[in-house]
């Protein structure tokens, strides 16, 4: 082996400049025809193109139009979050992308199905600070609950953390929808 | 005014409608019913290839000779994972293309029939946009906005997916061209507060570099006359990427070279030291630019380019201005007239004093051989021999390609034809035929290697067939050249089968073809036989033996920035072998 090779560094194909720099995380909301495929296009730009993907969903929500509203959480460098907007606003299917972290406050919420198992006095803790966070019982046995709960992600985050000493079986998430605060469409 | 047909006529009616006089293609099961239809007109020209991969490269070359859009018909299965590669070189090169793909009958799609593959799965990534049709209502609209988008905004590829059930199935056709089926229409007018300090910029310039790639080409010929009215009205300096070669003339007084990792010494060093880039339809590039953080650092950079994700890409810029080349340019010339800017005439005459210093350097300069054919001695000699032909030139990908770049001369756009971003090994003998059939009369050059050139070899077969008289001018070295040089420059000289011990004879192959055969071994004779190869009216295949370990200079290693080229004349065996550092050796 030659000194080409230096343990734990990675070289990303043409920067030689790659030290750190310092990432965002931005949520964008990107409205697209819905047809056949078009969720491929969008995953595949991603994947493709070396991009992270923190959260994705997507639903049609405009049915007459045929739109669907695709809402992304990704993070990268400002540069990258760039690339990412107008390699996504130059395909076929999108109509629109709006950068929500940056076009004003926007809300944004999550939604979790939390199952968790045990009894006695673990299980009377999980239903306790089920409450504090404003979780809803929609199952229950005499040794489980299912757990639903809305919020930010790092609401859910700390929820689910909490649950896990508490006997936590498995989570479902929905993943992040977003939308613009105010009178004005996103 | 809508007519009922079946939807084979409608694919066939559509080429009619948009004005399509020759496509290329492969038949096969899923395409029958298409072919069926073109049997029985004769509006539409088809040219029978023999690998699908050569109709693509095909309809690239008729597209990127012509401006218009080419099309290309294959089967399912094979015939669509063979268009792969052609796809991908048109996306990379921004070539408007329309694939025709035949498909499995619907309701065999997704079941592992014979010759089924997922299309537009496979697809999807190599080009701008494609489309499976399900129903023959949606065939008309997406036949002709496949033509639309292909050719609107930054050109590109697209695939029409059409299952054979849907090509039996009778429905109502309407010519929809030019008619906008979807949202999809990028902006082509540049925004003027941008352009006005882009102007601005420019007129205090001090040094000066216009930098111009296939964008301008793409954008069509008044684009390339109002580029060369800015080099007259700012007296400029100019250098062009691979893609953009032809734009300005090479024998324009401004011209500099190409720029890059096989570029001229002036003109990268002009990019290096100047003091205002403008970037008109090109993309900074890794050829290009060398390590990103050492690139131009001095400079205030413009740049000019249709597509939004080009800017910022690899290179901060100062002005990005999103536009069409045409339309930005006819703006900008007019500001700079009505502006009537007084430049700096003495930081210009040192500038220019600078550059003739570097082109002092001579570094397209190389061992002239009285016993051997030295491969730059090849090109220079057909570039004078051709100049007073209508002449449109291809390539195939390595050395021979950079040779063709430097020592070729090009004067007009759309003359030079070459896969500049996917490096596609075996482009440029169907793109010559497809060039050769867009342009009957012209003198269509495949420069060609010979490694590359056996791998599409078999289209000279459809290059005889419809009497295309393309020549094909191979560099023999009787290696991959461009690999053996980069084995000298990272490996040590360890020359890793990039060696073919066992070369056909070109002249038999030629002749077994049904085409003709020569060749040269002497320098004394290349002239004689480069004069009997454009005399021929036939496919040519022209076995140009060269000097074999001939590296091609200038060259900037990888990992090196512009200020750091290595030049031919002055390099030894050991300054190759040491040339490139750790990091560079990562690059490719």
């Amino acid at each position: 082996m030659n000194a080409m090779t230096t343990p734990g560094q990675s070289h990303s194909a043409y920067f030689l400049d790659d030290a750190p720099k310092t990432t965002e995380r931005h949520t964008l909301s990107v409205l697209v025809d819905n047809e056949p495929g078009v969720l491929a296009r969008v995953i595949g730009l991603f994947s493709g193109r070396g991009y992270n993907i923190d959260s994705l969903t997507v639903s049609e929500t405009e049915h007459e139009k045929h739109l669907s509203r695709i809402t992304i959480v990704t993070t990268g460098t400002p540069m990258v979050i760039t690339q990412i907007k107008n390699q996504l606003d130059r395909m076929v299917p999108v109509h629109r992308v709006i950068d929500l972290t940056v076009s004003g406050p926007a809300l944004e919420r999550e939604l979790a199905l939390i199952k968790v198992r045990g009894t006695g006095e673990m299980r009377v803790e999980a239903l306790r600070l089920a409450e504090a966070f404003n979780a809803r019982v929609m199952d229950a046995t005499t040794e489980s609950f299912i757990f639903e709960i809305t919020g930010k992600g790092d609401k859910i985050d700390q929820f689910v953390t909490i649950m896990v000493p508490l006997g936590l079986v498995e989570v479902s998430r929905t993943g992040v929808a977003a939308i613009r605060r105010g009178p004005e469409r996103t | 005014m809508t007519r009922e047909m079946t939807g084979a006529e409608m694919v066939v009616q559509a080429l009619i409608d948009q004005g399509v006089e020759h496509i290329f293609g492969y038949p096969g099961g899923a395409v029958l019913p298409i072919y069926d239809e073109l049997f029985q007109q004769d509006k539409v020209q088809h040219i029978l290839v023999r690998h699908e991969q050569g109709a693509g490269h095909a309809a690239e070359g008729y597209a990127r000779s012509t401006g218009k859009v080419g099309v290309a018909l294959v089967t399912s299965g094979p015939g669509a994972t063979n268009m792969v590669t052609p796809l991908t070189d048109a996306l990379m090169d921004s070539i408007p293309m329309v694939c025709i793909t035949g498909q499995v009958p619907t309701h065999l799609i997704g079941n592992d029939a014979f010759q089924e593959c997922d299309t537009v799965g496979i697809t999807r990534p190599c080009t701008k946009h494609n489309w499976l049709v399900k129903r023959i209502e949606d065939l008309p609209r997406i036949l002709h906005e496949a033509f639309r988008i292909a050719e609107t905004g930054r050109p590109g590829p697209v695939v029409v997916d059409i299952p054979k059930d849907i090509q039996f199935k009778s429905g109502l056709y309407e010519n929809l061209k030019g008619a906008r089926q979807t949202q999809y229409q990028p902006r082509v007018e540049g925004d003027e507060r941008a352009m006005r300090e882009a102007v601005r910029l420019m007129a205090g310039a001090k040094k000066p570099i216009l930098y111009t790639g296939g964008g301008v080409i793409n954008s069509g010929p008044e684009a390339t006359r109002l580029l060369r009215e800015l080099v007259e009205l700012t007296g400029f300096p100019i250098t062009s990427t691979l893609m953009g070669l032809g734009a300005y003339p090479a024998t324009g007084k401004n011209w500099l070279g190409m720029l890059g990792m096989h570029g001229t010494y002036e003109a990268n060093l002009a990019m290096h030291d100047c003091d205002v880039m403008v970037c008109i339809g090109a993309r900074f590039d890794d050829r290009i630019t060398g390590r990103t953080d050492a690139f131009s650092p001095n400079s205030k950079k413009i740049h000019i380019d249709i597509d939004p994700s080009s800017i910022n890409k690899n290179i901060r810029v100062d002005v990005p201005i999103i536009g069409d080349v045409a339309r930005v340019l006819a703006a900008m010339v007019a500001m700079w007239k009505e502006a009537k800017p007084v430049r700096d005439a003495a930081a210009h005459a040192a500038w220019w004093g600078e550059i003739d210093r570097w082109r002092a350097k001579k570094c397209l300069a190389y061992r002239k051989n009285r016993d051997v054919i030295m491969p730059q001695y090849a090109i220079e000699r057909l570039y004078q021999l051709t100049r007073k032909h209508d002449t449109y030139i291809t390539t195939e990908v390595g050395q021979h390609q950079m040779w063709a770049a430097q020592y070729f001369g090009f004067d007009e756009p759309n003359r030079w034809l070459t896969s500049g971003g996917l490096g596609t090994m075996g482009y440029g003998l169907p793109a010559a035929l497809g060039v050769q059939i867009a342009h009957p009369d012209s003198l269509v050059i495949d420069i060609a290697g010979d490694a590359s050139v056996q791998m599409t070899i078999q289209e000279l077969s459809s290059a005889v067939q419809y009497e295309a008289p393309i020549k094909i001018f191979i560099l023999n070295n009787q290696y991959m050249g461009m690999v053996r040089q980069w084995q000298q420059l990272l490996h040590g000289n360890r020359l890793s089968h990039s060696y073919t011990e066992a070369m056909p004879d070109f002249v038999k192959l030629a002749e077994a073809y049904g085409g003709v055969g020569i060749r040269a071994d002497r320098p004394d004779e290349l002239d004689d036989k480069i004069e009997e190869m454009i005399a021929v009216r036939k496919p040519v295949l022209f076995d140009c033996r060269v000097a074999s370990l001939a590296n091609c200079f200038p060259m900037i290693p990888s990992g090196k920035a512009h200020n750091e080229m290595l030049l031919g004349e002055e390099v030894s065996d050991d300054d190759i072998g040491q040339a490139i550092g750790a990091e560079g050796k990562m690059l490719v």
